[in-house]
């Protein structure tokens, strides 16, 4: 399988804070990564990096082989890097439909009816095609998630972006939430997934990388990942008796 | 599929009835030149200008973000390059508007190129000092009366039409004219798929630049087309006034002071507030006309309330109130009965 992203030796630093550090990996086409790592440690500035929020001090991103690490955000989203957003950043003033409108024409350069077809869609999807004429503003937390959702699916990505996109949900909405992901997954797009609700995370993903400060501590496979002390005792706090 | 049943329509019955009704109040005031007395015509033709610059500044500050206080620059410039392209060029009034419009575009890149690295606050301050250079600039120009400004020579002023009236039904058409070509301008922009990019940077420039729009470039393409349609509306407030002179064409108060009252008193962010804007701001105006500067502080205490109690505006209190929207930019999904 080739390589969808390659991240090489990506380096970031606010100040004295060091949010990148050396951070490599590669990604498959068709892969599930699962990102997990203790608050702070870099995850979202990591895809910030990717998705060309922020620009790296050093390293370079390659995306399907192409070095985009100059590119414009707007660029590689055009390229098919699609994010969910950890707080949710709706359009406020516009509906729930004008916003997957906004990712299926711009994003995705779809039109016309092609691109209300494919929204429709994605919100019946999402559960949200009951409110696809609310204004996002309106919406609760909740709602502003699967909103968060919609709009990166609708730019139909060829690598999908997932920042805690299952924070807050009861167990019948997580269940539902992790199909649909199944189901992206399982039509051919990579997905990166930063999660701290792991059952949900070890659904989905045959890979996972534990990061902190901004640095890669482990990878592999997630039963091992898991189940390595360095791992409960950094991530999840563990003391672990010798 | 279930979702086979949904239908997508930008259409509603408000906005059907609207336009039909916009239509006959538009034939109606096409007919002004055989109804209304000639004072009534120079004040609907100045009011159709300012709906006009009012239209452009609320595309650019209310929708693209660009809170711009020196929309003066090319009200002026449009003016002076009226007179310019009249009297050393040789052209008809008409070619000459129209050739304002296409400078102001030109001169308006290289401006948009320096003051686009400016952000928020410096943004509003770097367009006001470009306004004073423009001013200063042109005062330095001796050819179009330097400082004292200059008339329009009475034959070209003639060239329009031989009879006063002519003259004046023609420059009432013109502003009618630019008014409706505006408004129209802004509302198939926003409709489009660049006016969807530029609602979605209305909202949010971070979600915005991460769903694939180039906000820079939207910005710069809203910024050139205000700007020469800001121009051109200046070329045709000079025309109507057939006078210019420094202090007058760069105006802040009159360009720009009053365009913003009308566009934060009606509802920033929709096509129809600066319209109801407009409205108040004239009736206002003429009914407080006696009062001498009482009228300007009338006027400021107006828009305290109005940002006090209704904070986006006339318009924007009554959309959200009742829900209606006058122009269908929105889009509305709706299930089909069928089953």
């Amino acid at each position: 399988m080739p390589s969808i992203l390659q991240l090489d030796g990506l380096g970031k630093a606010f100040g004295a804070v060091t949010v990148a550090d050396n951070l490599s990996y590669e990604l498959e086409e068709g892969e599930a990564l699962g990102i997990i790592g203790p608050n702070g440690a870099g995850k979202t500035t990591m895809f910030n990096l990717i998705t060309g929020t922020l620009s790296p001090d050093s390293g370079a991103i390659r995306f399907q082989g192409e070095d985009v690490t100059k590119h414009s955000a707007a660029r590689r989203c055009r390229a098919g890097i699609a994010r969910s957003f950890q707080v949710p950043q709706p359009f406020s003033g516009m509906t729930v439909f004008e916003n997957a409108m906004v990712a299926a024409t711009q994003a995705a350069g779809m039109s016309g009816h092609e691109a209300e077809r494919h929204c429709i869609e994605v919100l019946d999807q999402t559960a949200l095609l009951e409110k696809a004429n609310v204004v996002a503003g309106s919406l609760t937390l909740l709602d502003r998630k699967r909103l968060e959702m919609t709009r990166s699916l609708c730019a139909r990505p060829k690598l999908l972006l997932l920042d805690e996109i299952a924070g807050g949900l009861t167990d019948s909405e997580c269940v539902s939430l992790i199909q649909t992901i199944k189901d992206v997954h399982a039509s051919g797009v990579s997905i990166i997934w930063i999660e701290h609700v792991v059952h949900a995370l070890l659904a989905v993903v045959n890979r996972l990388i534990v990061i902190d400060f901004g640095r890669k501590i482990a990878e592999g496979d997630p039963k091992t990942i898991m189940a390595s002390p360095e791992v409960q005792e950094i991530y999840l706090g563990i003391e672990v008796d010798a | 599929m279930s979702d086979s049943n949904y239908t997508v329509s930008r259409a509603s019955p408000a906005a059907k009835g609207a336009a039909v009704a916009g239509a006959v109040i538009l034939i109606v005031l096409i007919l002004a030149p055989w109804w209304a007395g000639r004072a009534d015509m120079r004040l609907m033709g100045e009011l159709f200008l300012y709906l006009a610059l009012a239209s452009l500044w609320n595309l650019m500050a209310g929708y693209a973000g660009l809170v711009s206080v020196g929309q003066q620059a090319y009200v002026g410039f449009g003016g002076y390059m009226l007179f310019a392209l009249t009297i050393f060029g040789g052209l008809h009034p008409v070619v000459a508007i129209a050739g304002a419009a296409v400078l102001g575009a030109l001169i308006s890149v290289p401006v948009a190129a320096l003051i686009f690295r400016l952000r928020g606050a410096y943004f509003a301050i770097g367009t006001w000092v470009i306004a004073e250079v423009f001013r200063l600039s042109f005062a330095q120009i001796s050819a179009l009366g330097g400082g004292s400004g200059s008339s329009l020579p009475v034959d070209i002023v003639r060239s329009l039409s031989s009879s006063r009236s002519g003259r004046e039904a023609l420059s009432y058409w013109m502003a009618l004219g630019a008014a409706v070509l505006v408004i129209a301008a802004v509302y198939l922009f926003l409709r489009s798929r660049r006016g969807l990019a530029l609602t979605a940077i209305r909202d949010n420039e971070l979600a915005a630049g991460s769903l694939g729009i180039d906000i820079w470039k939207t910005k710069f393409v809203v910024y050139v087309v205000t700007s020469a349609l800001t121009a051109m509306l200046g070329a045709l407030i000079f025309l109507q006034k057939l006078r210019i002179s420094p202090d007058a064409a760069f105006s802040v108060n009159d360009w720009t002071a009053f365009v913003i009252f009308i566009v934060v008193i009606g509802g920033i962010g929709t096509i129809e507030g600066p319209i109801i804007g407009t409205l108040i701001f004239f009736a206002l105006r003429e009914t407080l006309a006696d009062l001498g500067t009482t009228y300007l502080i009338v006027l400021g205490v107006v828009a305290i309330v109005v940002m006090l109690k209704a904070p986006k505006g006339v318009w924007g209190y009554v959309r959200e109130r009742y829900q209606i929207q006058v122009f269908p930019l929105r889009y509305r999904v709706k299930t089909d009965s069928r089953n």
